[in-house]
């Protein structure tokens, strides 16, 4: 019997399977190696990384709410130097393909990173966050605006030899628009979503359960709309994306690919079920062999209209 | 209806390897809702392959837990995170409120097995009478001949707060370490006693958090200068030194 072919191209990019982690649920790949077989992933995309260090918000930073969890961790990470001092030597030893989220609040910050991660031995690709406030342009999201996410995106590609692939928000009107300015401005894909803003009250205190009031709101609840967007984004552009949010389970992951992601990232679940990763990438693989499939393509944007 | 319970699991790859003061992170529902495992301290190992947790229903994943029958198979990860140093202590004293005393009783355990324990004084306190339940009896069980209690309504031993026990039961002259668990208020009476005294205080923090294993960050606490990386419960914790964390 011949080996389901689970090889997908990213760009320039090619991943073994199509199963990534995504950012902020995976740590810096260490923290899961207990759990799961790391080289088994199509790559690992770690906690986002800005110039300098942050704090990240105040606590309670997270809150469960039904099928999903709000998080306002405020982006805390190492920095860019410890990043590479610290965390670089155990990824490029992981065996599979290593993609670094990056941040920042002004252009010259993305375009820095860019620049400097791109002389970084080990690394596959970026992924770019624009979720993050301009603080130049009155705090509004890189991401919601047309213009400004294609902006960051071509100081990136710019300054940067590392494939691009743009990170989008999903609190905008229109995702597709986002996703063809970013397309404009140079990315190699774009992956999505990022979380939706949500808010939870406690009503004995009558305060937020959160300390920054609102926070991201990922995990199984935000699948359908996940979904919708990453297949509208699809429609879209001609760059491959990248689709993410509230996958669990080999099913979950087989839905987005059929909407037409190449690849998926796996978010949340990787908190509820340390092997989600792992068992997704098996359950693909068993997927292709009992449905006598020769490769993964062969599902990919296989979305049958009515 | 009761609302305290124990769960024991065999469990033989975390049993053997759990000190105390570790936790782990327990699956209450296959499904979705709740999403979250959730943090239980080990309240002790029995033989070589149990592992036992105490914990309060608090809400609908110890609901479903308490719901749970003989059998039954669960998905648990641990045991996480950095335990209590006890290694050449003295004098010890470990001081419970609520559902804080479940660590402590594995670690009156380890204490007390030793060929020559240290001088041992446990402290329990809990709101009410039934709160505290069979505890104080297994305390007294292991060899824990100095047990005191204090209850919030005055149903058994000390009408008062469980921390109002130190002074009154704690040598000036021994170089005691404290090992506190238990409500926030307790252990920030408890931690600013010790270090009026000069006592050494190790504490067992709780806080929300999503994966148990340093990845989502959400379990971050303050450090005691208020500045800097904040402290992470799951990884740098859940046993913390009294004075390394901030008492707000």
């Amino acid at each position: 019997m011949i080996e389901a072919d689970l090889r997908v191209t990213i760009g320039s990019l090619v991943l073994k399977n199509p199963v990534l982690t995504a950012s902020g649920t995976f740590g810096y790949g260490k923290e899961f190696a207990p759990y799961v077989n790391l080289h088994y992933l199509g790559g690992v995309v770690v906690k986002g990384i800005s110039l300098a260090p942050r704090r990240g918000n105040p606590p309670p930073r997270i809150v469960e709410t039904a099928a999903g969890m709000l998080n306002a961790i405020g982006l805390e990470n190492v920095g860019l130097d410890r990043f590479i001092s610290e965390k670089m030597p155990y990824l490029r030893e992981i065996g599979t393909r290593v993609i670094v989220n990056i941040l920042g609040d002004s252009l010259e910050e993305y375009q820095t990173l860019g620049q400097q991660l791109s002389e970084v031995e080990g690394i596959s690709a970026l992924e770019v966050n624009i979720s993050c406030p301009n603080v130049k342009k009155g705090g509004v999201a890189f991401g919601t605006d047309p213009a400004m996410a294609e902006a960051v995106t071509r100081a990136v590609c710019a300054h940067s030899t590392l494939p691009v692939i743009v990170k989008l928000s999903p609190n905008v009107t229109d995702i597709a628009q986002i996703a063809r300015a970013v397309e404009a401005g140079g990315a190699q894909a774009v992956s999505l979503i990022n979380t939706l803003l949500g808010m939870a009250i406690d009503v004995k205190s009558r305060r937020p359960k959160l300390a920054n009031i609102v926070g991201g709101l990922s995990g199984p609840a935000i699948k359908p709309i996940a979904l919708r967007m990453v297949w509208q984004v699809a429609q879209a552009v001609k760059i491959p994306v990248i689709g993410i949010g509230g996958i669990t389970t080999t099913e979950d992951a087989l839905e987005f690919l059929l909407a037409g992601a190449t690849a998926i990232e796996v978010g949340t679940a990787n908190f509820v079920n340390p092997r989600a990763s792992q068992e997704i990438v098996e359950g693909l693989g068993r997927y292709l062999t009992d449905n006598r499939l020769s490769g993964i393509s062969e599902v990919i944007g296989g979305l049958i209209l009515p | 209806m009761p609302e305290i319970f124990r769960l024991t699991l065999r469990a033989p790859e975390i049993a053997a390897n759990a000190r105390p003061g570790q936790f782990v992170m327990i699956q209450t529902s296959p499904g979705y809702d709740p999403l979250l495992r959730r943090p239980l301290s080990i309240h002790q190992t029995i033989g070589k392959d149990q592992v036992q947790l105490l914990y309060k229903v608090v809400g609908k994943g110890t609901c479903l837990l308490a719901a749970m029958t003989p059998g039954q198979k669960l998905n648990l990860t641990g045991p996480l995170g950095h335990g209590f140093e006890l290694a050449g202590r003295k004098a010890v004293c470990l001081v419970g409120g609520g559902m804080g005393i479940a660590p402590l009783y594995f670690l009156a355990r380890e204490i007390l097995r030793t060929t020559s324990p240290p001088q041992c004084v446990v402290l329990l306190g809990a709101r009410t009478a039934t709160e505290l339940g069979p505890l104080p009896r297994d305390f007294m069980d292991i060899g824990s001949r100095q047990t005191y209690l204090a209850t919030d309504d005055g149903s058994l031993g000390h009408y008062g707060f469980v921390a109002e026990l130190l002074p009154q039961h704690l040598g000036p002259d021994l170089p005691w370490t404290v090992f506190a668990c238990g409500p926030h208020p307790m252990m920030k009476a408890v931690a600013s006693q010790c270090r009026k005294q000069g006592w050494e205080c190790q504490v067992s923090l709780e806080a929300i958090m999503a994966c148990g294993i340093g990845a989502c960050l959400g379990c971050a606490i303050p450090r005691a200068e208020l500045s800097g990386p904040y402290l992470h419960v799951c990884k740098d914790g859940p046993v913390f030194k009294a004075e390394e964390v901030a008492w707000l």
